[in-house]
This record gives structure tokens, C-alpha cells and sequence, in this order.
């Protein structure tokens, strides 16, 4: 690509893609230090209790062992939970890893085994003996549920179930058609191919190198800084290449601490990498019972919605999800209410993972608006149409955008809805039942809640250097922000290098949400504006300029008719300044705008699924998703993100499910081979469409995200479809064989 | 994993004297035992690494029937040309199983060795009575959508995981064996036993015998097979159900039927007297559903897994339907036929 | 770092150079390349089989090198991704793959890789669900597979392989 081109919007292809092809891109594990040794976690037997013995002995004496930590022998921490906190944390007190003997969760770390190896390491840790007192405890939410609250403390950043509006129970009582159903939806794990490791290099006098597998370096950098007592200054975390996250990485892993831990304890570099089957200790997505009732008049018209869920948490933290709001703010509808509830269970605290809330809220309304459809003799594509709304009910304000109708339009005549027969059982192809399925998207619309920077520097060398210490978890956050850059300089792509994922970089919040793109986006086209007048202000005084002569940036020069030949590149300016031009862009929040508006990005996905109807069999045969996300920076990045939310809705669907035994309180299926995400073989024919949408309001950039919207709405349009394959409403996800066998 | 000593063997004789040393373990492809090694479920006191044993070759018999090294790589089994034509049941039920990365390395012998994928099992932080004998089954009672529905016991109710030799079962297929005592021939159906009061034992493989070749008797059954796997997710995984089905035309009537069941037992379930039910009879409907029955009948469901039984006998339908239509199932394109 | 007594002798040839190495029995071949080797482009996913990050090419085929004990391997060649480029140029699935963002974390890419070199050479597939069905051996979290069978099913039906 030529200099000068625009490059926002274009199609390039992830400037990071060349490492990652060739296995030179390094993740947390893959540093190497002087004298590295290895650690390994040994992981509780039980679920609740307390450890009264351990038996390090035939540990240490294992060749290679050096040292075993537990509770009993540990350096000294902090003591209250309050130094635990982190920047995203729930409400509530943060799990303390070794803090003391207590069991509080199954497969909760226990000991650390540090080893000259890794093998050494890895075996040693079986050789820990630890005996229990168990005490009772409870897993199933089921049973749970029965003491389930209200939350008494909001989570920040999670909007509280809306206000009630309306009177729903008159209206539902009178409505002439309506529906109520409960559902469950399981849990789930986040599952991202690289394992939870840690390496931290020990630079010696309490200072710290930290790579992480995080989402937020210096949310990492502060943890350790307050749980493990170190200067802020000298801990330093990078996590410049991240092997998949999906919410997992959001806050500090009790990994990054065991680590940090082991290294402060022998003052040397040590690396930690947590087994799979440890990973299902961390955090998940909590499951939730939930209960939905939708009352529409004959001619569709929403008159009564009604959306009550109660999801897991853990003893010790509120964690809490947007889930039943989404009900109040789809579709137009005056009798509204709202319940959301908590149940706690022994486990870890659950968190959010891709899309949190709408995954499964959502997933469960337009499950609900396809039964209120087929109740009202309506085509459920047409019921949503009919209920269209364009402001806000829950919180009564306008939208900057809504081009979800588009998303329809689009998706609809690309995937043929039209062709489709109404009924259930009423399109086979031998022995398969052929079911087509509707479900609309929605989710919110972020700009990072605190204040995002980035640095941007024209280098002696002629490159352009773009730094924050935002994440790229995979979501092409370096190809973006080079993006951004260079069209601002009007330089090829080529040109740009973006330092990202190290907590020495301007500061960013976590990488979540899907509002990096929106914030850091609009930090760097900051620091882009302030430097491009930081070097028009450095040619004024090199070349003497007075007045007010017109002078601009542009193809890497500046340019204008008072400057010989009228443009001096930019090198040629720093070449004589002898030093490197930089300017530092900072995004704030529009907390102004964000009373005034809301701001949502919206979707439309159609799923066409084949079910052997005697076997049970399902194959997602092809799924359309059209997108409304405001501005699209780069369609091919972009596109990635949604069709890989995409098969992560597939799987939420049809495969994933951990499978808690409740007399253990452990997740039995804790592996790849027993927790199903989708294989290759599982993911048919995929179709993004981003439509138009311009919203200059939602962000400077007029950019929403796209990092969890691909996943809203596939596992509904894929359960809609079993229906109207098989005529069979499985109100449970994953929808597995056992569900369709009659 | 445990310490343990290494050595590698040259020759069958080295081999078989290796393993008749207590805690021996031999190692092949490794794709199971070093999987449980890391698991801290197997500790092997030494391995004997078997792997360069002459034991890899596939040989044509002269009456029709195949001779698979029990070194030979899974895929090389699956891919071979004779296999292909003269058991394509067997190269199909191959590709049914695992990744091709592993049918690369998992070998004929460690297949039939393989060892269940029950999660207890595999979990030492719960009790087992296959890992730790006497120590219970929570299975029972607990998650076990994967688990046996035939053959079980009190003690046990795991499956054999095995693809491969669900159509070793329906082929009726004899594997070889060489021990301290000399060359022995086990015919598949008694290679595989069935939990009892011992689960901690799969086969009847002695202490000091190694698995040399497994025959595979000519194949008259033409077109007309078909292996069916159904499972959690359309590839790389374990058989919830699966079934090996074969059938004998002449002149339109079933002259000889076998299948066979993976998922379901402790071993490759077979059931000659269900077979027996479709000979003499014109393949359909309503014969396929009368041996399903049959096969099913002794069935009984554990909670998770009670749908495997009316999954099991569709199952059968399916694929007996299949091989009488000569259509067998392809194992990349999911669509059932 | 101390030499193990347990170790014992290996001569591997890793993307064309002879090493001659030393590994205790219970080092695998996985950990060998990362750990010993630095090579760290073979990822570690599961450590168990299950999901194909660990693949690379020994003798040709393609395998889980996470299931195998280094030892055994005395006297293979091994491909890692670090060895698929030649002479500097990347290797047309590794470029592929760039064109057709079948990639987005990067962490089950190297694998990917490696599994679809071995794909191409075994030559069994022949049209898409083939392919899909023969890569499901690689699990991909980021969820890139119709990009990956887009980019393999380039480079297989323009025959570039033959030539690297």
C-alpha cells in the first residue's frame, strides 16, 4: 500500500500475522531468563474444608524439587482482601491464593512446586500430600437457587435490573396471546488455547519483569504491587501477545500470584504454567435458571414482557451481568419487569466471558420472542420488525444508531428467509428435518469508563510508533491502531509500529468489552493530532515561518506553499532537530453524552440447521449475521472477530457445558477431550455483512466494537431452527442429542 | 509422571524379556500411556519402548483376509490400499476415531490396548475401582453421559473407547500373540472382557504377553457395511453410540449380519443371537428394529446416559440400513445417510 | 541449569540441523523444543492430545508432540514452524494464512500450520469437508476454521506445496 492512501476501513491484513505464521510472536511462557526455574500448582482434592497436614516430603526430595510453597510457609502477603481488589473485580472479597488453610473450591491451589525443571517441577507437585477436614458444601445451582438475593452492591459498570415500567401483571393477565417458559443455560469455560502461565523475571532488589497472560498489564501490575508488596515502579508486566482470553484474562489469575510469589520467596526468575484441567478452576460463566413471559395482541404487538433470572456466584464475590435488561430495551413494550437475582455456590467466582449477559439473556429472549411468534401465528422475523423501538425504554433515552432494521433487511434476503415455510416439520431433505432460525443481536455500545492514552511518535528513523498498554488478545487491536496512525499521517501501514501490552506503555484499562477500539482508537488519533501540530509548530520555527502560512501533514511530510518546494518530509524535519517527536492523546469518557444518549450495536443472525430426525443428529449447515457496529476499521479484522463469535455461539448451542458432579463439587469434564468447544468439522458455511451505520456520537472515531456482538443471537437462531426442524422448544443449552431423542 | 527407567528393545525376544519384569510397561505410539502417565494415573517402574519392533508391516493373506502389525500406525491401517478394499468397515471406523495427528502415531496394538476415557478414571482426586481397585465407582450416580448401558457391573461402568475395534469385533477378527509360553491366538470377541468384580483388568492379554498381528478374515461383505459413530460434536470425539454393521446379501434375503457396538460396554458389544434374528430374512425396517431390540434388551441406563439406549437401538437401524442400501457412512461428510 | 543424571543421549535433525541432545525418559518431545530447544513456536494447549496446538512434522507425518517421549524419537527429523520457511520466504499455507486472517490470537496457528503441511503431503483431502474434517484435530478457540479451510484449500488447489 502506497503512502498516502486511506487505510481506515481497508481490509489489511493483521500486522502482526508474519510472527504469529512463522511461531515468533512470544506469549507469557515462551521468555527465557538466566537461571529460570519452573513451578507447578497442586491443586485442592476437595471442594470445601480445610487442609490439616501436608507432606512435602517425598516432594522435595524428588531430583530437580527446590521448594514448596503453601499457606504454612509462604512469604508474608497482605492480609486483608482489600490489596486483592483489581480494576474489574465483582463486589465482594477476592479469593486470597495461600492465604491460609481453608478450602474454598475444588481444585483450588494449594501448593506451589518449584522445580530446577519443568519436568521436576510437574512431578513433584504429585508428590505433595495433603490431608483434608471436608466440610458440606454446595455446587448445584439448582439447589442453590433456593436462597437466592438480590445483589445489595452494584458492580461497577453493570446497568442493575431496570425499573419496572408499566403494570405487567394486568397486561399479561388480559393479553390475548402470550407465552411464559423457563430456561437454563449452562456453564460454560472460556477455554482460550493458551494456558494460564506466567514467567516472571527476577531483575533483582524487589524488581519485577511479569509476562502475563492478561488482559490488562498494569491491572496485573497494581494486583501484584498490593497483594505482594512490591513498588509500582518495580514491577513491570507485559503481555504483548495474548493466545485467547475471552474475559478470562480480565482479572489478575491467582497464577500471576503464585508465581510472583515463588520468585520473591527464592529471589530468582520463575515460570508457572497451569494444567487445562486447572484453567476450570479459575473463573467461568456463571449458568443461569431463568424465567420469561412475553404477551403480544393479535397483531403482534408487544403488550407484557417479563425477564427473572437467577445465575451462580461464588461465597465470597457478587459477580453480576447485564442479563434481563436486554428484554426491556429490544423491543418497544410500556408493561415491563424485571428480576435478578444471585444464588451462591463453592466455587470460584464466576466472571464474564465473550458477550457476558447478552449471552445468555439475550439468548433466552429471542428464544421467548420465536415461542411468542409460532403462539401468534406470526413470522418471527416479522414479529421483531413489528416491535420495533428506537429509544431507549429502560432508561428513557434516545439511541445514537439503531441500523439493526438493515441487519434484517440484509441478512434476511441473503440467507433467503423468504423461502421459508412457516411451520415446524415442514422443510426435509431425506432423512434430515431442515430448520431455519431468526434471533436478533444486541449489545452495549462501550467507550472505555476511564480515561485511555496512547503515545504516538515520528522516529528518526522513519517510522511511525504507536504505544499503550492496551491488549491484543487476538482481536487485532495492533492492526487497528496502526491504522489509525497512519491515515493520520497519511503513510502506508508499513510504516507504522505499535508497541502494545506493557504496563511501562500510557495507560489503558483492561481489554474487555469491546471498547478498545472505540477508546484507545480514539487516544492514538489524539496523539496523532497533537503530534502533527507538534511537528507543523517544529518546520514553522526550522524554516522560520512567520504568520499564518498554511501548513499540514500529510504523505509523511509537511506540507505548504511557504515551505521549499512546498512539503518537507518529516525525517528530513527530525533529522534536523536530532531527536524523536512524540505526543501522548488521551480519550475521556463522554460522561456527558452518555446522559444524554445510549448507544448499542446490533445484529441479525440466521442459522440453517439440519437434525437427523431419528437420531438427533445437528449440523449447523450455514449461518448469515449481519452487523450494525458504526464505523468498521478494518472489514477483514473485523470480520474475524464476528465469525468468531460466531462459532462460539455454535458451541454454546450444541456443545459446551461444564459438568459439575455435585457430590464432589467438581467439574468432571474439566479437558479439551470432554468439554466440546467446536472443531472444525462442527462449523459450517459462515457469512458476515457489516451494514452502514454512521454514529458520530458514539465515539469520536464513530467506531462501537466488535468483539462480543458476532456471538449475541447465534445460539438462539440456532435453537429456533431446532424448532422449526423438529418442532421441539429445548429451553436448555447446549442442545445435545439426548434433548431431540422423543 | 513418576520416574521410571527407559529402554528400548531391538527384537520381539529383548522385548518379551523386558516386560516380564514386574512394573514393565510397554510403550508404542504412546498416545494413551504417556497420556495417562501425565495424569499420574499410570506409573509405569520402566517402559520398554517397543516402537522399532518389525511389527509395522500390513500384509495381504493369501485367503483374502489381512495380517495389521500391531505397530502399524492407525493411519496406515485406514489409508492402505488392501485394507480399503478388502475391509473397508475397518479403514472407516479408523478414520471415525481420534485426529489424524494421532492415527499417525497410535498404533494397531496400543488400540486394542487402549484404555477407557471415563473422567473418574482419568482423575485421581476421586475413587475408581479401574484405578484403585476397591475404592467405588462414582459414575454411578455421577456424570455419565459417556457410560456403559450393556454388561456393566456394580463395580464398573466404563466404556472401551475404541473405534477401530468395534469393526474388529463385527469382522470377527483373531489377534496374535506371543508370550513367555509361546504364540497364542485370541479371537477379538474374548479379547476385551467385561468389568465384573475386576475392572481394573480390559483384557485377557497375560502378564509378559505382547500383541504381534491382528487377522483380519476375508471380508464377504462387499458394499454392504457401514460404520455409524455418533457423538458430542461432529468430529474429535468420543462415540456417545456408535456401530459397526455388516451385512450378507443373497438374492435379497440377509444371509449373514454383524454388528457391532462402541460406546455402549466395556468391550466392543457383540450379540450373535440378535444377528442370528435378520439371517433368512429381507433387510428392512422392520428386521433392523427387531435385532435392535433384541441387542438393546438387557440394556439399563445410569441417569446421564439412559437416552443411549433408544439412541443405540436407532443406531443400529441406521447402519444395518445403510449397509443393506450398500451406503456406508462417509466419516467427513456428517450427514447421516 | 544442572545436567540430569537421568538424561540420556538423542540425536534429532530439528528443521535440518543435527542436534545432538541429552533428555531424561519423561521429557517429551513437546517440551523438549520449547523448553531445551527454545522453539518455542510449538505451543502447548493441552499437554494431552486433545487439541493440536503441539503439532509438528517428525519423519513427515504429523503428530502430537506432546504425546511423545523425546526419547523415541532418537534419530527422527523434526519440522517445527520455525523450520517451514525457507530461505527467508514464509511457506505458502504460512502466507495463506496471513491473506486469509486464519489467525487471530496466533496461538493455535503454528499448529494449524503444521497439521495442514501434513494434510497436503498425505494427500487424502480432496475437497472441503474433507479438509475440515481432517483438521479437526486442531481446535482453534478464536474460532478462524472457515478461514483456515479457506486457506488451506488456496495453497492445495494451486499445488504450491509440491514446490515447498
Amino acid at each position: 500500500m502506497a503512502d498516502g492512501d486511506m487505510t481506515i476501513g481497508k481490509p489489511i491484513s493483521r500486522i502482526d500475522g508474519s510472527k504469529k505464521v512463522a511461531g515468533r510472536a512470544l506469549y507469557a511462557a515462551e521468555y527465557d531468563a538466566p537461571g529460570l526455574l519452573h513451578a507447578a500448582v497442586v491443586s485442592s482434592r476437595i471442594a470445601k474444608g480445610k487442609i490439616t497436614a501436608i507432606d512435602a516430603i517425598e516432594a522435595l526430595a524428588l531430583p530437580g524439587v527446590i521448594a514448596v510453597l503453601t499457606h504454612e510457609n509462604r512469604p508474608r502477603v497482605a492480609a486483608f482482601r482489600y490489596a486483592y481488589k483489581d480494576t474489574v473485580g465483582p463486589p465482594g472479597g477476592p479469593f486470597k491464593p495461600l492465604h491460609d488453610g481453608k478450602i474454598r473450591f475444588a481444585d483450588q491451589p494449594v501448593a506451589v512446586v518449584v522445580g530446577e525443571t519443568l519436568e521436576a517441577a510437574r512431578d513433584g507437585a504429585a508428590l505433595v500430600r495433603i490431608t483434608y477436614e471436608e466440610e458440606a458444601f454446595e455446587t448445584d445451582l439448582d439447589a442453590a437457587k433456593a436462597a437466592s438475593f438480590r445483589p445489595r452492591l452494584p458492580r461497577l459498570g453493570v446497568k442493575p435490573a431496570p425499573k419496572p415500567r408499566g403494570d405487567f401483571d394486568a397486561a399479561f393477565a388480559a393479553a390475548p396471546i402470550k407465552i411464559a417458559a423457563a430456561y437454563e443455560t449452562a456453564a460454560q469455560h472460556h477455554n482460550a488455547m493458551e494456558l494460564f502461565a506466567t514467567t516472571v523475571v527476577w531483575e533483582g532488589e524487589d524488581k519485577i519483569t511479569v509476562y502475563d497472560k492478561t488482559q490488562g498489564s498494569q491491572n496485573v501490575q497494581l494486583y501484584l504491587k498490593q497483594a505482594l508488596g512490591f513498588k509500582l515502579k518495580n514491577v513491570r508486566v507485559v503481555n504483548a501477545f495474548v493466545g485467547g482470553a475471552f474475559g478470562s484474562g480480565l482479572r489478575p489469575a491467582h497464577s500471576a500470584f503464585l508465581a510472583t510469589l515463588a520468585a520473591k520467596h527464592l529471589k530468582r526468575s520463575v515460570r508457572l504454567v497451569l494444567t487445562r484441567a486447572q484453567m476450570f478452576s479459575i473463573t467461568y460463566r456463571a449458568d443461569t435458571r431463568q424465567e420469561i413471559a412475553l404477551a403480544c395482541d393479535a397483531e403482534g404487538r408487544l403488550l407484557a414482557v417479563r425477564h427473572a433470572c437467577v445465575a451462580a456466584t461464588s461465597r465470597n464475590e457478587d459477580q453480576q451481568e447485564t442479563i434481563v435488561n436486554w428484554a426491556g430495551l429490544a423491543y418497544a413494550c410500556d408493561n415491563a419487569a424485571f428480576d435478578y437475582q444471585l444464588a451462591r455456590v463453592d466455587t470460584p467466582t464466576p466472571g464474564d466471558m465473550r458477550a457476558p449477559g447478552a449471552a445468555v439473556g439475550v439468548h433466552v429472549l429471542e428464544c421467548a420472542m420465536d415461542e411468542l411468534a409460532y403462539a401468534a401465528g406470526i413470522d418471527p422475523l416479522d414479529l421483531r420488525l413489528r416491535n420495533w423501538v428506537e429509544h431507549d425504554q429502560n432508561d428513557d433515552l434516545p439511541l445514537t444508531s439503531k441500523a439493526q432494521k438493515a441487519c434484517y433487511a440484509q441478512a434476511a434476503e441473503r440467507f433467503g428467509w423468504s423461502e421459508r415455510s412457516f411451520g415446524p416439520r415442514t422443510m426435509r431433505d431425506g432423512h434430515e428435518l431442515i430448520g431455519w432460525g431468526v434471533a436478533g443481536g444486541v449489545w452495549d455500545a462501550f467507550v472505555a469508563p476511564v480515561p485511555t492514552r496512547a503515545r504516538v511518535t515520528w522516529r528518526r528513523d522513519g517510522r511511525l510508533e504507536v504505544a499503550a498498554a492496551a491488549s491484543d488478545i487476538g482481536t487485532g487491536t495492533y492492526t487497528i491502531l496502526a491504522q489509525i496512525a497512519a491515515e493520520a499521517f497519511g503513510v502506508s501501514v508499513e510504516r507504522v509500529e505499535v508497541r502494545l501490552g506493557d504496563s511501562t506503555l500510557p495507560f489503558n484499562p483492561v481489554e474487555g468489552g469491546s471498547w478498545m477500539a472505540a477508546s484507545t482508537g480514539a487516544a492514538v488519533a489524539k496523539a496523532c493530532d497533537k503530534l502533527k501540530a507538534a511537528l507543523v509548530k517544529t518546520a514553522r520555527k526550522q524554516f522560520k515561518l512567520r504568520g499564518k502560512s498554511a501548513l499540514s501533514v500529510a504523505r509523511g511530510a509537511v506540507i505548504g506553499e511557504a515551505l521549499p518546494g512546498g512539503a518537507v518530509s518529516l525525517n528530513e524535519i527530525l533529522a534536523a532537530v536530532g531527536q524523536d517527536i512524540a505526543a501522548t492523546g488521551t480519550n475521556l469518557p463522554d460522561l456527558a453524552g452518555q446522559r444524554k444518549h445510549s448507544s448499542y450495536v446490533h445484529s441479525a443472525v440466521f442459522a440453517e440447521v439440519r437434525v437427523d430426525e431419528e437420531l438427533g443428529v445437528i449440523r449447523v449447515k450455514r449461518i448469515v449475521s449481519a452487523i450494525a457496529a458504526g464505523r468498521i476499521l478494518n472489514p477483514k479484522t473485523a470480520g474475524s472477530q464476528i465469525i468468531g463469535g460466531m462459532v462460539m455461539g455454535i458451541g454454546q448451542a450444541l456443545h459446551e457445558e461444564a459438568q459439575t458432579d455435585h457430590r464432589f463439587g467438581k467439574v468432571m469434564n474439566h479437558s479439551f477431550q470432554d468439554y466440546h468447544v467446536p472443531a472444525n468439522a462442527d462449523v459450517g458455511d459462515i457469512e458476515v455483512i457489516f451494514v452502514q451505520e454512521h454514529d458520530p456520537d458514539v465515539s469520536s472515531l464513530g467506531v462501537k466494537g466488535v468483539g462480543e456482538i458476532g456471538l449475541v443471537g447465534v445460539a438462539p437462531a440456532i435453537a429456533n431452527a431446532v424448532f422449526h426442524a423438529t418442532g421441539k422448544r429445548i429451553r436448555s443449552t447446549p442442545i445435545t442429542i439426548d434433548k431431540l431423542l422423543d | 509422571m513418576n520416574r521410571f527407567s527407559y529402554i528400548r528393545a531391538e527384537t520381539l525376544d529383548e522385548a518379551l524379556s523386558a516386560i516380564a519384569l514386574p512394573g514393565s510397561a510397554l510403550l508404542a505410539g504412546g498416545t494413551n500411556l504417556v497420556d495417562l502417565m501425565k495424569y499420574d494415573v499410570a506409573k509405569p517402574a520402566r517402559l520398554v519402548d517397543i516402537s522399532r519392533l518389525p511389527l509395522r508391516g500390513i500384509e495381504a493373506l493369501d485367503d483374502g483376509g489381512l495380517r495389521l502389525g500391531a505397530l502399524a500406525p492407525n493411519a496406515d491401517t485406514a489409508y492402505d490400499a488392501r485394507v480399503q478394499e478388502r475391509a473397508p468397515l475397518l479403514a472407516s471406523a479408523i478414520l471415525a476415531g481420534a485426529s489424524a495427528q494421532l492415527r499417525n502415531v497410535a498404533t494397531t496394538g496400543g488400540n486394542l490396548l487402549q484404555r477407557t476415557r471415563c473422567a473418574y478414571f482419568y482423575d485421581p482426586c476421586t475413587p475408581c475401582n479401574k484405578r484403585e481397585p476397591g475404592s467405588g465407582c462414582p459414575a454411578i450416580g455421577g456424570v455419565n453421559r459417556m457410560h456403559a448401558i450393556l454388561g456393566a457391573s456394580e463395580a464398573c461402568i466404563a466404556v472401551h473407547p475404541s473405534d477401530m475395534c468395534v469393526a474388529l469385533a463385527a469382522l470377527d477378527a483373531r489377534v496374535n500373540v506371543q508370550g513367555p509360553g509361546g504364540v497364542r491366538v485370541i479371537p477379538i470377541a474374548d479379547f476385551h472382557r467385561l468389568p465384573g468384580e475386576q475392572p481394573q483388568i480390559d483384557s485377557t492379554l497375560l502378564a509378559g504377553e505382547i500383541i504381534t498381528s491382528v487377522d483380519v478374515p476375508a471380508d464377504p461383505f462387499g458394499p454392504h457395511h457401514s460404520y455409524l459413530k455418533l457423538r458430542d460434536r461432529l468430529s474429535y470425539a468420543f462415540a456417545l453410540v456408535s456401530v459397526a454393521a455388516a451385512l450378507r446379501l443373497e438374492d435379497g434375503i440377509i444371509a449373514q449380519a454383524r454388528v457391532a457396538l462402541g460406546g455402549v460396554a466395556h468391550k466392543p458389544w457383540r450379540d450373535q443371537e440378535a444377528e442370528a434374528l435378520l439371517v433368512g430374512l429381507p433387510p428392512g425396517r422392520e428386521a433392523f428394529d427387531q435385532a435392535a431390540r433384541a441387542i438393546l434388551a438387557p440394556a439399563v441406563g445410569h441417569g446421564g446416559n439412559d437416552f443411549k439406549i433408544e439412541l443405540a437401538r436407532r443406531a443400529v437401524v441406521r447402519a444395518l440400513s445403510q449397509a443393506a442400501a450398500g451406503a456406508p457412512q462417509s466419516q467427513s461428510d456428517k450427514r447421516v445417510r | 541449569m544442572s545436567e540430569d543424571p537421568s538424561a540420556m543421549p538423542l540425536q534429532l535433525t530439528v528443521n535440518g540441523e543435527v542436534r545432538d541432545l541429552r533428555a531424561a525418559p519423561w521429557v517429551t518431545l513437546l517440551d523438549l523444543l520449547r523448553e531445551t530447544l527454545q522453539l518455542t513456536g510449538s505451543k502447548k494447549g493441552c499437554d494431552h492430545g486433545q487439541c493440536g496446538a503441539c503439532t509438528v512434522l517428525v519423519d513427515g507425518r504429523r503428530v502430537n508432540s506432546c504425546l511423545i517421549l523425546a526419547l523415541t524419537r532418537d534419530g527422527s527429523e523434526v519440522t517445527t514452524i520455525e523450520g517451514l520457511a525457507k530461505d527467508g520466504a514464509l511457506h505458502p499455507l504460512q502466507q495463506a494464512f496471513i491473506e486469509h486472517d486464519a489467525l487471530q490470537c496466533g496461538y493455535c496457528t503454528p499448529g494449524q500450520i503444521c497439521s495442514a503441511a501434513g494434510l497436503l503431503s498425505e494427500g487424502q483431502a480432496r475437497c472441503r469437508e474433507e479438509v475440515r474434517e481432517l483438521m479437526s484435530g486442531n481446535l482453534c478457540r478464536c474460532g478462524a476454521y472457515t478461514h483456515i479451510v479457506e486457506a488451506i484449500e488456496t495453497v492445495r488447489l494451486s499445488g504450491a506445496e509440491a514446490a515447498a
